[in-house]
């Protein structure tokens, strides 16, 4: 009885889960069969459209009306202070509002040239940001909250899914990397981590932002550890750029000047590699989503999600490689600027 | 272009909202999260090392023991040795004391014995003498009457001294 009814249960959950996927395929086919139905299909605007960030998230398309959340729009200057309203009264950039339009790339342009301001809104990304945020915050707090009443107690439910992890990056990642003081920098790699691979895993969702996949994001976390290798280096650290041990003396005016390029090399390298892993990843999918509305054939459709559903289950690989390869790196960065110079 | 280019707005909310992660995250999560961790981690260390010392302080007592048995074992034999010793010696010296008292008590019979013997024939020798003193006194005064009766005389003389 009781395995025929797990068997059921099973039965259930699978067909749930069926019925979610189909419904969110066919969400995402409306959306491109609007696109379509626009007039020609542009498959690098459509892929840009949804790699890039934007002033309104939009989710789908039903028929011919999209559904979008309008996001606040932030912006300073010094001559009219801060201003804040809705993207909504652009109209999709078809009307102007306090001076400011909306161009036909989505970014913010004031209608006198000469005015200066910063652009601070809330765009796609930032409102992916602040949900993750929330998410972490949530997730890992009320995880952390069983710890603080017993700390003896062993790890149950959501505790032995997270605990595994944080030991993971403690012991394989931050420890042997970093060495005896990585005390430290623990709470900077778990977050980063973490960031990193809950960003990563969202932005596969259908509607989601590609947050991890935008430069600003990833020059953002590659300037964090750049600032701190160099606020926790050491003088052999520094030794070992201004005088590299083991090279003749001839060669020292050409490896000096590398050296110091390194410092920046190192965090540049953390930026592109998250950036381009996760959009490129994203660009796959996209295009062969694409192909469908292409060759104008659900035949090809077939074909390409089987290959999209592999292609999803290698970015939820790559998801979990990027994390752990930028705090690996992250980790490599600081250890070197903190070791201890006898090696 | 727009993929390449990081927009300020996004880099501001990036750096304030992952900064401020990094702060309510590590004060509320990771540090009670890695604490209990560490704890946990001590606290099986300090149960495994007591675990250990108990084993040692086990064996050292079982050694222990042994050793005291052992030497309890050299102190029993020790004290019989001793003892065999201590019955050998005495019994010697009895014997040797034993010997020794008996031929004092030989020699001083043998002693005494003498003695006796010296001082019967003195005595003998005394009487003797002032019997034959006597005799010849007898003799003599006889001699001076006739023959026949002094032999009488003699025999006489001789049976008395018989009933000694």
């Amino acid at each position: 009885m009781i395995s025929l009814g797990r068997i059921a249960s099973n039965k259930t959950l699978i067909i749930r889960t069926l019925t979610i996927v189909l419904l969110l395929c066919s969400s995402s086919l409306k959306m491109f069969a609007a696109s379509g139905g626009d007039g020609e299909f542009n498959p690098g605007e459509m892929i840009m459209h949804h790699v890039t960030d934007a002033h309104e998230w939009h989710l789908l398309d039903i028929g011919e009306t999209a559904v979008t959340i309008p996001l606040p729009i932030i912006l300073y200057s010094s001559s009219k202070g801060l201003e804040v309203f809705m993207s909504g009264k652009f109209h999709h950039g078809e009307t102007s509002y306090q001076g400011y339009s909306m161009n036909a790339a989505g970014h913010v342009v004031a209608e006198d040239p000469n005015h200066e301001f910063y652009d601070l809104s809330i765009t796609k990304n930032v409102a992916a940001l602040i949900l993750g945020a929330i998410l972490m915050i949530v997730l890992f707090v009320s995880v952390a909250r069983p710890y603080k009443k017993d700390p003896s107690a062993p790890p149950k439910g959501l505790q032995s899914w997270v605990e595994p992890l944080v030991l993971y990056v403690k012991n394989e990642i931050v420890k042997p990397n970093i060495g005896p003081k990585y005390e430290r920098y623990l709470p900077y790699m778990l977050t980063l981590f973490f960031f990193i691979w809950l960003g990563n895993l969202l932005g596969l969702l259908p509607g989601a932002a590609n947050l991890t996949g935008n430069i600003a994001v990833t020059m953002v976390l590659a300037a964090i550890t750049l600032v701190m290798t160099l606020f926790s280096s050491n003088k052999h650290y520094w030794a070992h750029i201004f005088n590299p041990p083991g090279v003749p003396l001839l060669l020292k005016p050409i490896m000096i000047p590398i050296e110091i390029l390194g410092i920046f090399t190192k965090p540049f390298s953390l930026m592109l590699r998250l950036f381009v892993a996760i959009t490129a990843g994203h660009i796959v999918i996209l295009s062969l989503i694409g192909l469908a509305f292409i060759f104008h054939s659900a035949w090809v459709g077939v074909g390409t999600s089987l290959v999209v559903l592999f292609i999803n289950i290698i970015e939820l690989l790559v998801a979990t490689i990027q994390a752990y390869v930028f705090t690996l790196f992250s980790s490599m960065y600081i250890g070197m600027a903190v070791a201890d110079g006898h090696h | 272009m727009d993929l390449i280019t990081p927009g300020f707005g996004l880099i501001f909310w990036q750096t304030v909202i992952f900064l401020a992660l990094v702060f309510v995250l590590s004060k509320y999560a990771w540090k009670p999260m890695l604490n209990a961790v560490k704890e946990r981690e001590s606290s099986i260390e300090e149960s495994l090392a007591a675990a250990e010392k108990a084993k040692e302080e086990m064996s050292k007592l079982q050694s222990d023991n042994e050793k005291l048995l052992d030497e309890a074992r050299l102190e029993r034999d020790k004290i019989i040795k001793e003892a065999l010793a201590t019955a050998n010696n005495i019994k010697d010296e009895a014997k040797t004391a034993a010997s020794k008292i008996s031929g004092k008590m030989i020699e001083d019979a043998k002693l005494a014995i003498n003695n006796e013997k010296q001082a019967a024939l003195t005595e003998m020798k005394n009487q003797v003498a002032s019997l034959s003193l006597e005799i010849a006194e007898r003799l003599l005064r006889q001699n001076l009457d006739d023959q026949p009766k002094q032999s009488q005389l003699v025999d006489q003389y001789l049976n008395d001294l018989n009933i000694n």
